[in-house]
């Protein structure tokens, strides 16, 4: 089994937002007919399906939707990271992604205000993860 | 909504279920299908030459194969005229009687053969690896933050109920418990001869919180078949008919972090339209059999199929007993927590029961009176649902 840390695909639709990720820069695709922002990444716009979408910069600023915390990690990867807080972001911008929060666990409640930081996890790869604001 | 019916067009005529076990002994999946579906031929009475129909829900070994649907047909020597594939995960079984039934409605089939079956071996799993994939997008966006499975979502579901309504932790306890009391008079079920308290559900390890161990299925080995037959198989068959009185489907996602309201599933809307074609009230129903992968997922199916109000699932499950002797009797089998989960047969083990309680053969278990049953197949991450209305027509 592979034990290396599950990573993106950098290239394709996608390619923009984890490019912008390694500047350590949040962006999303938005719909230029409807004016929505949407994620994930998609060759069609899924509210009114324009394929008209250019990329945005966003606050990441956000508040926790759900979390929990994994103490039984799926993959090899995370096992030194047990416990740790995977969650629902529903950022600023009306779109939810999926992170991990860093924070002691005691700290951490659904609908608290959250803002992006950058883990830089190899030469190529940068993932967005969330703290306390 | 739409208008389609298929009320009272067919009926499940047999059944054949394996009792589930930790070790299938070096038998394949299809293997125990095939087992089952003698076993369900029997309980039907039918001829194999009948069997003009089959539907599968594949199984982990089956990954990376084509055209499954005749595969399975030729390995059990059969010449369907009506045959596929249904995968809706843990949605596929209820899945596929309904589909059973649109396709006798049309005449397209009489005998349909629905097809369930895993076989769990850590030899699977080594194979397994470099064949399953995960969407390109999960892949990229969920994956790299350590998603434990599926077991995360409904965690994060559960998470989400308890902040917004104050439901207990020992709300969702009591449904495991009262699960597992069913169980200790069901036999087949894995964890027949081990009850369980309120406490020991929540001393269980806490694995992704707010989910304890004894909160989360168990994956087993087994199959489960039944035969779905038009009117007039079923109006001559040997045993009691469990008509399909009604049937509805509803989808919205496949990935955790697409969801939109994640305390509402769309059983909100299966359950509805099952329920309109069926003409049956809530009230009326004598038994609750619907997909329990998670304590959360009964809890969240309870409110979304109309059986008490958005919010009020912890307190209804407080003031109701779910057990076999309760007022409100749930997965009276034990539930997949109980019973255990052989893949997507473990969807089926909810209409099994539900027919065994419908023709009274359910022994130790059987409710006093159980001629209306409500059945919920749940798939993926509260994606996928399908509601049935079950119904001995007394």
């Amino acid at each position: 089994m592979n034990l290396e840390r599950p990573l993106p695909e950098l290239s394709g639709v996608g390619a923009p937002f984890w490019q912008a990720a390694r500047q350590h820069r949040l962006v999303a695709p938005k719909c230029k007919q409807c004016g929505k922002v949407l994620f994930y990444p998609r060759a069609i716009c899924p509210f009114d399906w324009n394929s008209d979408l250019e990329w945005v910069e966003l606050s990441g600023q956000g508040l926790i939707y759900t979390y929990t915390v994994v103490r039984q990690p799926a993959h090899p990867a995370f096992a030194e990271r047990v416990p740790y807080v995977l969650a629902l972001i529903e950022l600023a911008e009306g779109i939810r992604i999926m992170s991990n929060v860093v924070a002691p666990l005691e700290a951490i409640q659904i609908g608290m205000p959250v803002a992006v930081r950058f883990e830089d996890v190899d030469e190529e790869v940068s993932l967005p993860f969330f703290v306390p604001e | 909504m739409n208008s389609y019916s298929v009320r009272e067009v067919a009926a499940i005529t047999g059944i054949g279920e394996l009792k589930p076990t930790r070790d299938p002994g070096g038998k394949r999946a299809l293997e125990l299908m095939a087992e089952a579906a003698r076993l369900a031929l029997l309980d039907a009475g039918l001829e194999k030459r009948d069997i003009d129909g089959i539907l599968i829900a594949p199984p982990m070994e089956f990954l990376g194969m084509m055209m499954l649907p005749s595969y399975v047909g030729e390995y059990l020597g059969i010449r369907p005229s009506y045959a596929n594939v249904v995968d809706l995960g843990g949605a596929s079984a209820a899945g596929m009687v309904a589909r059973a039934a649109a396709a006798i409605a049309i005449g397209q089939c009489r005998n349909v053969l629905c097809l369930t079956g895993e076989a769990v071996s850590p030899e699977l799993m080594t194979r397994l690896i470099g064949t399953f994939r995960w969407s390109p997008e999960e892949a990229s966006f969920e994956q790299p933050y350590g998603p434990m499975g599926v077991n995360s979502a409904y965690a994060m579901a559960a998470m989400r109920h308890i902040h917004e309504f104050g439901t207990r932790p020992e709300d969702l306890a009591k449904i495991a418990v009262e699960q597992r009391k069913n169980a200790q008079k069901n036999p087949e079920a894995i964890f027949h001869g081990k009850p369980i308290t309120i406490e020991d559900v929540l001393k269980s390890r806490l694995v992704v919180d707010p989910l304890h161990l004894l909160e989360i299925v168990m994956p087993v080995s087994g199959a489960a078949a039944v035969i779905v037959s038009d009117r007039s198989v079923a109006q001559r068959a040997s045993k009691a008919p469990a008509w399909i009185l009604g049937a509805g489907e509803a989808y919205s996602h496949a990935v955790i972090s697409q969801v939109g309201n994640i305390t509402t599933t769309p059983v909100a809307r299966s359950a509805e339209h099952a329920f309109r074609m069926s003409g049956v009230t809530r009230r009326q129903i004598d038994l609750v059999s619907v997909y329990d992968c998670y304590t959360i997922m009964v809890l969240l199916t309870l409110e979304d199929a109309g059986f008490c109000d958005k919010g009020q699932g912890g307190a209804f499950v407080a003031e109701h007993d779910l057990s076999y002797q309760g007022d409100f009797p749930v997965n009276t089998h034990g539930g997949q927590l109980s019973f255990g989960q052989a893949g997507l047969a473990g969807g089926t083990s909810h209409i099994t029961e539900a027919v065994r309680q419908i023709r009274g053969e359910a022994a130790e278990r059987q409710l006093k009176n159980c001629d209306l049953v409500f059945v919920n197949g749940n798939g993926g991450v509260m994606s996928e649902e399908v509601s049935l209305v079950l119904g001995g027509g007394q």
